[in-house]
């Protein structure tokens, strides 16, 4: 159980962070690992509170519940870290990859972080409105998070990513996203 | 070859049923269930089954219409959950009392009022007499799995039943998990051929379904009924030895998990019982000799297979994620029938937990083994049906 990886991510309906879940998960089907990925169902609303979960493991995961103590938190919308306990749980080398513009240092003041845990760093927004023309944080957030575990490649991310976009989207759209995830790979920042 | 994939339960059973290629699929959307049957539409529109999809106006509706199609003559399917199975309840009575052979994967939720589409067992515990085998699964694996063994089940030629097939709602219908497909072929060959029985079409032979019987009669007729289930476990273990064969996974009437040795075990159902076994292993470490018993056959139920593999244990508690008002869990009242006959046999408890998708959480079981230790080293028992993770 030693390699298990639980993540748990806090963003708002619209973000596309349940996407950000699936893919993730998709991704790290490779080298025979198991995977699960999935939200916390409630009333959808655009702009609610919400959480998904990711389990990454070697051996199979029967685990059928939340994940309770993250050793990743992903925030996809910053204004999160005053409205819920988005450290709820977690355990004291646990990392937390944040999008917003400001600086890790000053993130992890107001996430009163453990001197034991990381925080990481990324303009998630400002990157997809860069690359795609709209504020949706998930794919630059995606690709920060796979730097900061190191769960798979980028190249291998990029593939996934890829392929969830099916034969329904632009190429320019699918590049654009595809720059995103890239972007996040390389922006994150710790402090 | 396997597919290894990463998909929701709803996903990992829409493709079972694709592979079964069924000749009618009459359907009404409700959550959670409505994302399987959206699947198979697509899989209808897609030409990739030969499938014909009567899209009705209510549950009551679609059960007829799967009846009607069953006795004309064809593999049938439906899906659905929560009041939707409700609604149906009078026509499953004349599906298994037709012999008639339907597939259908019910994907469990709570029951209103209050209102609630989240994950429970009271939907299909209410159809526990209704006539159909009942199959549960832990997960999407699981589900598949059971869907694909359902059809040579139900249509075999010693029984023609009706089959449900369990799967928690949301838990394990919109959650994704990694899993592993058959290859198509591999499944076709392993269902084989719809054998037709009785085909009302068969003009050259006319037939009655469901004829008027009087008690001259009735009474034998149910008994035969009873006679016919009481092959089903035969054949369930028959066909799973077969799917073993085919896809390397066993299959039993109940899975044992640390029982041979263990003093103290829960019975559990379903996804929960995924999260209980972690809690076994964990409990194990410390030196507990913790086990778990998971049903997947509920009706029939197998009594004397389960009470021979629970009468050494100290305590056990069985968990319901289903309620009877006034009296205890369905899955207790099976379990305590069981054992009643047995001359060594556990202290016994119920646990209701989860209901309307509350969370069953490791502390959950947990604390429930740790009362049946208490119990092992003679601490009695307080209250025999208590509800778990209850906000106060």
């Amino acid at each position: 159980m030693s390699d298990l990886i639980e993540i748990r991510w806090h963003g708002r309906g619209g973000q596309g962070t349940v996407t950000a879940a699936k893919v993730l998960a998709d991704a790290c089907l490779s080298g025979g690992r198991y995977v699960q990925a999935f939200p916390e169902y409630g009333p959808e609303r655009a702009g609610a509170p919400l959480r998904a979960y990711n389990r990454i493991s070697s051996n199979r995961l029967r685990m059928h519940c939340p994940v309770l103590e993250p050793h990743v938190v992903g925030i996809v919308d910053a204004t999160l870290i005053d409205a819920i306990n988005v450290a709820e749980g977690t355990p004291e080398n646990a990392m937390f990859v944040v999008n917003t513009s400001k600086g890790p240092a000053e993130i992890r003041t107001r996430l009163k972080a453990g001197e034991r845990q990381k925080v990481f760093t990324v303009d998630a927004t400002k990157i997809a409105t860069d690359c795609i023309g709209r504020a949706l944080p998930n794919f630059p957030m995606l690709g920060a998070v796979v730097k900061v575990t190191g769960l798979v490649t980028l190249d291998h991310l990029l593939e996934d990513v890829k392929k969830s976009f099916g034969k329904k989207f632009s190429q320019k759209i699918i590049d654009g996203n595809l720059e995103a995830v890239r972007r996040g790979y390389e922006e994150v920042t710790e402090g | 070859m396997q597919k290894v994939v990463a998909v929701t339960g709803n996903e990992a059973v829409a493709n079972a049923l694709r592979q079964a290629n069924p000749d009618v699929c009459a359907a009404y959307p409700i959550t959670p269930a409505t994302d399987m049957m959206q699947r198979f539409a697509s899989f209808v529109s897609n030409g990739e089954v030969d499938t014909e999809l009567i899209l009705v106006e209510s549950e009551h509706s679609s059960m007829s219409a799967c009846i009607g199609a069953s006795a004309a003559g064809g593999r049938v399917i439906t899906a659905t959950s929560s009041q939707g199975l409700a609604l149906m309840w009078e026509m499953l009575h004349i599906a298994s009392g037709d012999n008639l052979p339907i597939i259908m994967p019910v994907v469990n939720r709570a029951l209103s009022a209050p209102l609630n589409i989240h994950g429970d067992h009271s939907d299909a515990m209410g159809a526990r007499d209704t006539g159909w085998i009942q199959l549960w699964s832990e997960d999407a694996q699981e589900a598949y799995d059971n869907t694909i063994q359902a059809f040579r089940i139900g249509e075999h030629l010693a029984l023609r039943l009706p089959v449900m097939i369990n799967l928690d709602g949301f838990i394990i219908s919109h959650s994704i998990e990694r899993m592993e497909y058959l290859e198509d072929k591999a499944v076709e060959d392993f269902i084989g051929e719809f054998k037709v029985v009785n085909a009302l079409l068969d003009l050259d032979k006319p037939k009655s379904y469901g004829p008027l019987i009087l008690p001259d009669l009735y009474i034998e007729y149910k008994r035969l009924q009873h006679e016919i289930m009481s092959r089903v476990k035969g054949v369930v273990l028959d066909v799973a030895e077969d799917f073993e064969k085919l896809s390397g996974r066993k299959y039993g009437l109940f899975e044992s998990y640390r029982l041979e040795d263990a003093e103290v075990g829960l019975v559990i159902m379903s996804s929960a019982a995924g999260t209980a076994k972690d809690v076994v292993d964990s409990l194990r470490v410390k030196g507990i000799k913790a086990g778990l018993l998971k049903p997947r056959l509920f009706r029939p139920f197998p009594y004397g297979e389960m009470a021979a593999s629970l009468q050494n244990l100290k305590a056990v508690a069985v968990m319901d994620r289903a309620d009877s008002f006034g009296g205890y869990g369905p899955v207790f009242m099976e379990v305590s029938s069981a054992l009643y006959g047995s001359s060594k046999r556990p202290a016994l408890i119920n646990k209701i937990y989860g209901l309307g998708g509350r969370d069953f959480l490791p502390a959950h079981a947990e604390e429930t083994f740790l009362e049946l230790v208490d119990i092992a080293k003679g601490g009695g028992i307080k209250t025999i049906k208590e509800y778990i993770g209850v906000r106060q």
